[in-house]
């Protein structure tokens, strides 16, 4: 006897309960504080306020506990609450030249003004796990200088010089906003940079990839990665000028890549270019990447059909969260439609097998 | 800044502007059908109706052109304050707000583009009377429907255009009603039988 | 919920929304772009239908929601739930007391009538797009009323099946002018797009796009004159009611595979059963 089944609602508080418990685990195990994800789980705090465009290093803590660690769900529930949230104007923007850098290298020069300056890097770790860290310990004082004082000059600026590279012109500008107006093809450079800012990390490394791997490739040297904070200027109109309304941690990457000309024109490199929220430079390589690989048509350059050439294809998948909620919404049921498929394959079988019976009775 | 400035918007946005929008919605998808609308009190010229859809429609993303003596400091401060639209004029406007005769030409108007039809402007136009009168069909309707239209020629050049053209909402009082571009606009029997009684 | 606004959504999204809702309705058919918001539930999930439904809905509405026809599914109660929470509406099951009906997949077999809105929730709003995936491209086909590449995908399956091939999200021409997808509805329920008393919305978060269908809009489902469109569902009674003309889910029903058909509507079951129809599986 069939009854139809009831209670979602009893089902889905239940799975929600099932849930919270979950999430806190082991009670005889610490709860995790928002402070303690802040503090020592940072680079996915700095990866949740990235992609969910938010720069707010408490809810990108909170969101990581809420969502039990999945980087993906906290994006998702920063991206939920920022859009909740008024808006009472745009910043000044910001200027990356007096950053106050806690990393800042080239790869393009030995040395240069302000300095090859590691900071605190994985890079030439040794990939071993490190069991002290098993055991509670006390890390021992890093070595510290005065901080420099003074803008940090960019390596292109000292290559622009000599019109080696391509000029960067000053443009005011307001750049679309993606958050609120829909996403429209030919997306202009200004529009691309603000969608693979907030991109999924893994596309755009993918991508970037790709791109060094012959998919597009444009010859990429990290003419520079600077990490550090800068002021936040927004104008007051009652005041008549900008006041500093706080600091963000960025990264910001430029490239510089292969070289343009032609008979006419003298050679000169080019640029890409990633600036992300956050200590995050995988992230921000990758960007200044896909950035560059997209540039082909302004900079008069073949679309040999590459990913990270086309950017109708990357923006619009570049989303981890439209991604990955129409990847998911594959679960939810879809008997409606399987029925008719069932109903029509059925028939299209039914009417394949009458013709059979009816050619071998001829 | 005058005491009407700041008064007359809704009280309570949220659930006013819904109704609003209502009333707006099922103007413009049964054309010819005739909505109360409430909430709103802006000063004059602008009808009760009129400012509602206003509040509903318009906001600083929404250029508004004032046409004739819709153009007069009472509205533009009550606009300003309530909506922030900014005051454009009529090739730039999303929503242009008059009376007909200050509204027409139509021809200056965005009429959206063959791949954007939908970026072309509202014309909201305050009326004397809002009646039966010309027959209207199309979707929305059932089989035909009427209204009392300032003229038949505007909206039957505005419907070959189609799927450009221009939307109307048509407002009197408290009450509205509604133009989509896609309505065929006629004469209606009873009205050719007047014309073809005077002539 | 007191620190969300009423809907959820703010004054302002919505009054986006809506200028794009009545853009839909004057051009109907035809896809309006519009800044869809990241709601508080997963992008395919019904995104688009919970904007539209946010921005049309009011105090005093009664609001039902379906998935696969059914108000029990976890996902309808989900986005049920949601509104009861945000917008403090009344809910129904019952169709005909719904003022708002969001569904997924359905259209109720129960002729909606004025006064209704029936709103969708669309995954994909492009019935060009499995065609030609590229934006830029589908676009200009619906600006240019270039359908003929729809017409040779259809033709090609009747050449290689005998039939047209596609059973659901089946497309529709609009008032003569513009190829609609339907939203994976069953094409069962495309008879009923066209000439409908109600006001039918479709909302797409993701792809960001809205369409509508005034009431009484012509709705013509795609065709050839020798394969004519043909509504189709599976060929039994309800087991539960015994209606003859509902569209029927399949349950597996026992380890030997045997099946039994019921209403995917189930407020049409229910009202049947109530009124003393039965059907052979009807205890």
């Amino acid at each position: 006897m069939y009854v139809a089944v009831k209670g979602g609602e009893r089902a889905i508080e239940n799975a929600h309960a099932w849930l919270a418990e979950e999430r806190r685990g082991n009670t005889d195990v610490a709860e995790l504080s928002i402070a303690q994800i802040r503090e020592q789980l940072s680079l996915a705090v700095n990866r949740v306020m990235a992609e969910g465009s938010l720069y707010d290093p408490d809810l990108a803590a909170l969101a990581i506990k809420q969502a039990r660690g999945d980087m993906i769900e906290a994006i998702f529930l920063i991206r939920a609450y920022r859009t909740t949230l008024p808006r009472f104007g745009a910043s000044e923007p910001v200027d990356t030249g007096i950053m106050a850098c806690d990393r800042r290298i080239s790869a393009t020069f030995k040395d240069l003004p302000g300095g090859q300056v590691l900071g605190p890097t994985f890079d030439y770790t040794h990939r071993l796990l490190d069991f002290k860290l098993a055991a509670d310990g006390d890390v021992p004082k890093a070595p510290s200088r005065d901080a420099e004082t003074g803008t940090v000059p960019h390596v292109t600026e000292f290559l622009n010089r000599e019109g080696l590279i391509e000029e960067a012109p000053h443009n005011d500008t307001p750049p679309p906003d993606l958050t609120r107006e829909p996403l429209e093809m030919p997306a202009d450079r200004a529009l691309r940079l603000q969608a693979l800012t907030r991109a999924d990390e893994g596309f755009t490394l993918g991508l970037a990839y790709s791109t060094q791997r012959g998919y597009g490739r444009n010859h990429a040297f990290v003419g520079e990665l600077r990490i550090g904070s800068v002021p936040v200027e927004m104008d007051i109109p009652e005041l008549g000028f900008a006041v500093e309304i706080g600091e963000v941690t960025l990264t910001e990457c430029e490239t510089v890549n292969q070289f343009t000309g032609s008979k006419t024109e003298p050679p000169q490199f080019t640029r890409g270019y990633g600036l992300v929220f956050g200590q995050t430079e995988r992230k921000a390589i990758s960007m200044a990447l896909v950035d560059r690989a997209l540039r082909w048509e302004e900079l008069g350059e073949d679309n040999v059909g590459a990913p990270a050439q086309d950017a109708e294809f990357v923006l619009y998948h570049a989303d981890n969260i439209q991604a990955t909620g129409f990847l998911e919404h594959i679960k939810l049921p879809h008997y409606v439609d399987f029925q008719s498929e069932l109903e029509l394959v059925r028939k299209l079988r039914r009417e394949a097998g009458a013709q059979q019976v009816q050619e071998a009775a001829e | 800044m005058q005491a009407n400035t700041l008064s007359g918007g809704f009280a309570d946005p949220a659930t006013q502007s819904a109704h609003a929008f209502r009333s707006v919605m099922e103007a413009m998808a049964r054309p010819g059908t005739i909505q109360d609308i409430h909430g709103a009190a802006p000063p004059a010229p602008l009808s009760p109706a009129m400012g509602a859809v206003l509040l509903t429609l318009c906001d600083t993303e929404t250029p508004v052109y004032l046409a004739g003596d819709m153009d007069c400091d009472a509205a533009r401060a009550w606009l300003a304050f309530h909506t922030g639209a900014p005051f454009v004029g009529p090739a730039q406007c999303m929503f242009a707000v008059g009376k007909w005769d200050a509204l027409t030409p139509l021809e200056v108007y965005p009429i959206g583009t063959s791949e954007y039809p939908d970026r072309s402007a509202t014309l909201i136009v305050e009326c004397s009377e809002l009646a039966s009168g010309a027959t209207l069909t199309g979707p929305g309707i059932k089989e035909t429907a009427t209204l009392s239209l300032p003229e038949l020629e505007a909206f039957q050049a505005n419907r070959t255009l189609f799927p450009l053209g221009l939307d109307f909402i048509f407002t009197c009082g408290g009450r509205l009603a509604a133009l989509p571009r896609s309505a065929e606009v006629s004469r209606s029997s009873s009205q050719a039988r007047a014309q073809a009684g005077a002539s | 919920m007191t620190e969300y606004n009423f809907a959820y959504l703010d004054e302002q999204t919505k009054r986006m929304i809506r200028r794009a809702i009545l853009k839909g309705l004057a051009i109907p058919g035809y896809q309006v772009p519009f800044a869809s918001r990241e709601m508080p539930m997963p992008y395919g999930w019904g995104t688009g239908g919970v904007q539209v439904s946010a921005a049309v809905l009011t105090p005093s509405d009664t609001f039902k929601v379906i998935d696969q026809g059914a108000d029990d599914t976890t996902n309808a109660v989900s986005i049920r739930t949601f509104f009861q929470r945000t917008a403090g509406v009344a809910t129904t099951t019952a169709t005909s007391d719904a003022t708002v009906i969001q569904t997924r997949h359905r259209i109720p077999e129960e002729p909606l009538h004025e006064g209704q809105i029936l709103v969708y929730q669309v995954p994909i709003p492009e019935p060009l797009r499995f065609l030609e995936p590229r934006e830029s491209e589908t676009r200009k086909m619906h600006s240019l009323e270039e359908y003929g590449l729809m017409h040779v995908k259809l033709y090609e399956d009747i050449s290689r099946h005998g039939h047209i091939a596609t059973s659901y999200a089946y497309p529709v021409k609009v008032e003569g002018r513009y190829v609609m997808d339907p939203s994976p509805i069953p094409k069962f329920d495309n008879a009923k797009l066209g000439d409908m008393a109600a006001i039918q919305l479709f909302g797409a978060g993701r792809e960001q796009r809205i369409y509508a269908l005034p009431p009484y809009t012509q709705v013509v489902s795609l065709d050839f004159e020798d394969h004519p469109f043909e509504a189709s569902k599976a060929d039994h009674l309800c087991g539960m009611c015994g209606a003859n003309d509902s569209y029927l889910d399949e349950l597996i029903i026992d380890d030997l595979g045997g099946r039994m058909f019921v209403c995917s509507d189930t407020d049409y079951c229910e009202a049947r059963q109530a009124a003393g129809h039965k059907g052979k599986d009807a205890a």
